[in-house]
């Protein structure tokens, strides 16, 4: 009942897909790190790429953003994608605004309307107060915010996140999950968002792809199809345990 | 990261600095030994007063070789350390040969120099180069090249160009790793002027020092010593200072 139903597919909308990858193959050195994966994204949606490590998680996002080339099969997007890596990656030396800044500096955008952007969306990441620290002197979780921030003004409406909350405690955790999705919302973004932890993949996405381990391949494509109106409903969901176990059960 | 720190880790390398000058001059008063042998400290901080303007007079001529030839360093290692940086050829080709021409004895082409291109300014300035660029390159190339990985991929995924990934990335992450070579090239540039001026030359501290050694001055000698610690000292100082102003996110 959990495998991907095109019904809940369909409430997504018959929406356009902003990403597809058809049947692409990788190796590193001869041994082969990912085989056969097609999954595409549609216009607004969450999706999870959930796999072991080494599965070719992020490998996958590396070949989606160029950075990485493809031996076999096609990658089509469909709109400008923001890319946050699984480090934070500030700069030590510049500012959190600057920062954030960075990816406009580098497009020769005017300095103070780029600093006026970032200035505006600073609350939305819960960062005022902080603009002129140093990424030395801020937590993970306000690091990985920040970083988040620089990621959502270099993109357009595609982020892919990999495991952004990974190196986060339990309760910063679920309030970052939780003003992901607000912020998904806001923006009305499409995101993929790659994670070790299945109640995460769960809790936050519309459609979670199951990797295998090495070579990776895609075992599974599940719909979540409960809480889909208010995900936050999840996490006291039976279902959710239901669900885990299924996935466990692939992993 | 030598001579920074807290004020407190001045205390210990002071006092047991004073302690040892204190046995020395007690060793030289009790023992009563004659100044041609060795001057005790009071003696050298008399010979630095009585002497003053002879040695400030060497010692601008020696400050200035240095300081062009630091200058000169540090210029050369810039534009070398880039070129290796852009170009992997370039950095296949000298970095093993930049490493290997470390072993070569400074001292023992000094007087080639000198035989080349005579006792004015440009030996010592070429000495005080080939042992100052070394230290700045090194730090500047390691400092590009251990940019991690991730971060050119940031970079890459934002379609930054060559000159932003360099102005933005790689030559602030050198920064930290450059200020320690500038130290070791700051401490060699002294060195490398005197060792220049020892073998030739009508001023700068190491002709002062050849002479008063020759008179078997050696209060003086001593002197013109206490003069250069102390100007290196004074100068790893400023460098720190610099240094901590460039990197004020460290
Ligand atoms: N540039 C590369 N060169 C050689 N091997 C690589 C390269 N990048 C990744 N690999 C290898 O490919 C495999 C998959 O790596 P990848 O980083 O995509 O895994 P992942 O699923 O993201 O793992 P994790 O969950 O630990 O982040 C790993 O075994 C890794 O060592
Ligand atoms: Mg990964």
């Amino acid at each position: 009942m959990y495998a991907l139903q095109q019904a809940k597919a369909g409430h997504a909308g018959a929406k356009e897909e902003v990403i597809r990858l058809d049947r692409i193959g990788k190796r590193f050195d001869g041994s082969e790190v990912l085989r056969d994966i097609s999954l595409h994204l549609r216009k607004g949606e969450f999706v999870s790429l959930l796999g072991p490590s080494g599965s070719g998680k992020s490998t996958i996002l590396n070949i989606m953003t160029g950075l990485e080339e493809a031996d076999t099969g096609t990658v089509s997007i469909g709109g400008q994608i923001g890319y946050m890596q699984q480090k934070d990656l500030l700069l030590p030396w510049k500012t959190v605004i600057d920062n954030i800044a960075l990816p406009l500096d580098l497009k020769g955008r005017n300095k103070k309307e780029s600093r006026a952007l970032a200035e505006s969306l600073i609350d939305r990441v819960g960062l005022r107060g902080y603009e002129h620290r140093y990424p030395g002197e801020m937590s993970g979780g306000m690091k990985q915010r920040a970083s988040f921030l620089r990621t959502l003004i270099a993109s357009g409406e595609i982020m892919l996140l990999d495991e952004p909350f990974g190196a986060l405690d339990s309760m910063t955790k679920s309030s970052m999950q939780q003003w992901l999705l607000e912020v998904q919302e806001a923006f009305g973004l499409t995101i993929l968002f790659i994670t070790h932890d299945i109640e995460e993949a769960i809790l936050l996405s519309d459609r979670v792809y199951v990797l295998s381990s090495r070579p990776g391949t895609i075992k599974e494509e599940l719909g979540v199809d409960f809480g889909v109106g208010d995900k936050r409903s999840r996490l006291v969901d039976p279902k959710l345990l239901k669900m885990k176990e299924r996935i466990r059960s692939l992993l | 990261m030598i001579l920074k720190k807290k004020t407190g880790h001045w205390f210990y390398p002071i006092a047991a600095l004073f302690l040892a000058v204190l046995m020395w001059q007690l060793v030289v008063t009790l023992a009563d030994i004659p100044i041609y042998i060795l001057p005790s400290p009071l003696d050298t901080v008399k010979a630095l007063l009585t002497d003053f303007g002879m040695i400030a007079r060497h010692l601008i001529a020696t400050l200035y070789a240095s300081l062009l030839g630091f200058t000169l360093s540090v210029a050369l290692a810039f534009i070398l350390a880039i070129a290796m940086d852009s170009f992997g050829v370039v950095k296949k080709s000298l970095y093993p040969i930049l490493i290997v021409s470390q072993t070569v004895p400074t001292i023992a082409i000094t007087p080639l120099l000198i035989i080349w291109f005579g006792f004015g300014v440009l030996p010592k300035i070429l000495i005080i180069v080939l042992m100052c660029f070394f230290p700045i390159c090194i730090s500047l190339v390691d400092g590009f090249d251990k940019v991690d990985g991730d971060y050119l991929r940031l970079f890459r995924s934002i379609k930054a160009n060559r000159w932003q990934t360099f102005y933005h990335l790689k030559l602030p992450h050198a920064m930290v790793n450059l200020f320690s070579g500038l130290k070791i090239a700051a401490t060699y540039m002294l060195m490398a002027a005197i060792i220049g001026e020892w073998q030739g030359g009508t001023d700068g501290l190491g002709v002062y020092m050849v002479r008063t050694k020759n008179a078997y001055a050696l209060d003086k000698m001593f002197a013109s010593i206490l003069v250069i610690v102390l100007i290196s000292v004074a100068l790893i100082y400023l460098i720190n200072k610099v240094a901590s102003r460039v990197n004020h996110w460290k």
